[in-house]
């Protein structure tokens, strides 16, 4: 699996307030909250991003509400990989859940600026900066994880076992 | 090796003898929790996951208590969603308005939670019930959902962070002191994937209330769940509330900690988090008159308890909320509000100058019932201080305790308790 395009850059600590405001969460359509996607801090996003493209940032991204309205917003806004020094846990087991691929490389995140061009080989976890040639390795999915991804997150890829 | 609390009580729920930090477990589940934001998004999933059943309608909690009283039709429409949900699952329960209290107030309150139990729910303050000698963590409403089908869940197993207390708490220093006082040191993600278990001599100062406050932020740190050990006053509290069996769990002598943290309670002062992270902690004493305030919040998961209703009261009686000020008093359940009404702490909100609301989350995550306009500036006895967090993204938000937000609410800037 390969993700490619163009970066969102963000620093440390994004919380789930800034991803998806609750003043929106009186609703679970994808379409509806991916409208809303980190408007708090950038309100320049959802006319910016493009389908594929991959949010960068620093370190505990995620942090605060256990919301899964957060990933669900990033992933329905077009955005193909989030790449962070780390992640907060609820989101981070969120994000697989719901089929967001997320990786965690604190030199990717450190090195790669906004508007770079970006490519993700989910099954080496080799991270590419296209603009710069640099590359980066980040510790890959074991393919259960990345079976959950494809299949678009947890209950669809367990519904055909049950 | 030995185990923390927190991995004995795991092991426990695995069927194992033991676990060891970083091991990946399936452990069964005491009780799921949801509340109106986040079951619906479980009720979707379990649906589309062709689930039939639920694993045990006695365990599971739905709790209408974020957006409640229904602030909008969508809101409206979310609770009842998870009302036909309870219904025709026969949730046993099933908290509606006129039940319903906020969360994580509520559950230790009616016995839900106690002792030895592995809990997760779907809102990330899920972590208070530590306090009772609990593992409980914040999940998501896909983990919700497979929860509530099947009564299990998978965990990686966490290292911990000791924490230990010494000493006791000074008057106006409270529970919210030390936590805020542990976030400011080791950071918003200093406990990052790790329990933080809490121990010494300073625990048996600690109230419910306290320790229920200080485990509540544990997530503030990033940590997967807080927990205490249960002493005479955890059992105290259990008694005639809590209707399962209780299992009482101790970390091992030589269990292995990543790091130890002291906190000296006699020293600690009250604290106060400046925006936009609850990492950034002054003393009172360091900030006091520093900024105006336009609102006050007494209330929330973190404190809406009886004895933050009294704190709230200890400062008020007598005394006025400031013109520029609206003071918002937010007792967290039923139980706790008729007990406010006839400690006469109602008469004492209400002469001040302050409102009283229902039980409701509301202006905590920026819902209802308080939303702050650009530029306004709040001290909140909340949990978060994040960006936007309870209204226009211009606003500020200054987490404290009910003794110092009682204080603010008088003089309308930061202000030691102490001194009025």
């Amino acid at each position: 699996m390969i993700a490619q395009g163009f970066v969102h850059k963000y620093g440390d600590n994004v919380d789930t307030d800034v991803i998806i405001p609750a003043r929106y969460l009186n609703t679970s359509k994808h379409e509806e909250l991916a409208a809303h996607c980190m408007e708090d801090i950038d309100t320049e996003f959802v006319n910016k991003v493009k389908q594929g493209d991959i949010m960068v940032a620093g370190k505990n991204f995620g942090c605060g509400s256990s919301r899964e309205h957060a990933p669900i917003a990033i992933k329905a806004s077009g955005i193909s990989c989030v790449i962070a020094s780390t992640f907060a846990r609820i989101f981070y087991r969120n994000a697989i859940n719901i089929g967001l691929a997320i990786l965690e490389c604190d030199e990717a995140a450190s090195a790669i600026e906004a508007g770079h061009e970006v490519k993700v080989d989910f099954d080496t976890g080799v991270i590419t900066d296209l603009t710069t040639g640099a590359t980066y390795q980040a510790q890959p999915f074991p393919p259960f994880i990345q079976n959950i991804i494809e299949k678009g997150g947890l209950l669809s890829s367990i519904s055909e076992r049950l | 090796m030995g185990m923390t609390m927190t991995q004995k009580i795991l092991a426990a729920h695995a069927g194992l003898d033991s676990v060891t930090a970083g091991q990946l477990i399936e452990a069964k589940l005491d009780l799921c929790l949801g509340n109106d934001i986040t079951a619906p998004v479980a009720i979707n999933e379990f649906e589309r996951s062709g689930a039939t059943r639920v694993f045990d309608r006695t365990r599971i909690a739905l709790v209408m208590d974020h957006f409640t009283p229904n602030k909008d039709i969508k809101a409206a429409q979310q609770v009842k969603r998870t009302r036909e949900f309870a219904g025709k699952y026969d949730i046993v329960n099933f908290f509606d308005v006129g039940r319903m209290g906020i969360e994580h107030a509520l559950l230790p309150e009616q016995g839900l939670v106690g002792p030895g139990d592995c809990i997760i729910g779907a809102d990330s303050h899920t972590c208070t019930y530590g306090a009772l000698g609990a593992f409980s963590t914040g999940v998501g409403s896909t983990d919700l959902a497979a929860g509530i089908a099947t009564g299990k869940t998978w965990f990686k197993v966490p290292s911990a962070i000791k924490v230990e207390l010494k000493g006791a708490l000074r008057p106006f220093v409270s529970g919210k002191d030390v936590i805020l006082h542990l976030i400011g040191t080791i950071g918003v993600d200093g406990a990052l994937y790790r329990s933080l278990e809490f121990v010494g001599e300073g625990v048996k100062s600690l109230s419910m209330d306290d320790r229920l406050c200080i485990a509540n932020m544990a997530i503030e740190a990033g940590a997967k769940n807080g927990i205490f050990p249960v002493d005479e006053t955890t059992l105290a509290y259990c008694k005639d509330r809590f209707q399962r069996e209780l299992r009482v769990f101790e970390a091992d002598e030589d269990a292995v900690y990543d790091e130890t943290v002291v906190i000296d309670l006699d020293t600690l002062r009250p604290t106060v988090a400046f925006p936009h992270l609850p990492e950034n902690t002054k003393t009172i004493d360091e900030c006091a008159g520093a900024v105006e305030i336009h609102q006050v919040v007494i209330g929330s998961c973190t404190n809406g308890r009886i004895e933050d209703m009294r704190a709230a009261a200890e400062v008020l009686r007598g005394r006025k909320v400031a013109d520029s000020v609206r003071c918002i008093i937010i007792p967290a359940t039923q139980e706790i509000w008729k007990q406010s009404m006839h400690e006469g702490l109602f008469d004492i909100f209400i002469d001040a100058g302050a409102v009283v609301s229902t039980p409701t989350c509301g202006p905590c995550l920026g819902g209802h019932m308080g939303i702050l306009a650009q530029g306004e500036r709040a001290v909140s006895t909340t949990n978060r201080n994040f960006v936007g967090r309870m209204g226009h993204v211009d606003s500020e938000i200054y987490l404290a305790s009910p003794y110092v937000a009682a204080a603010c609410a008088v003089t309308g800037t930061l202000t030691d308790p102490a001194t009025l």
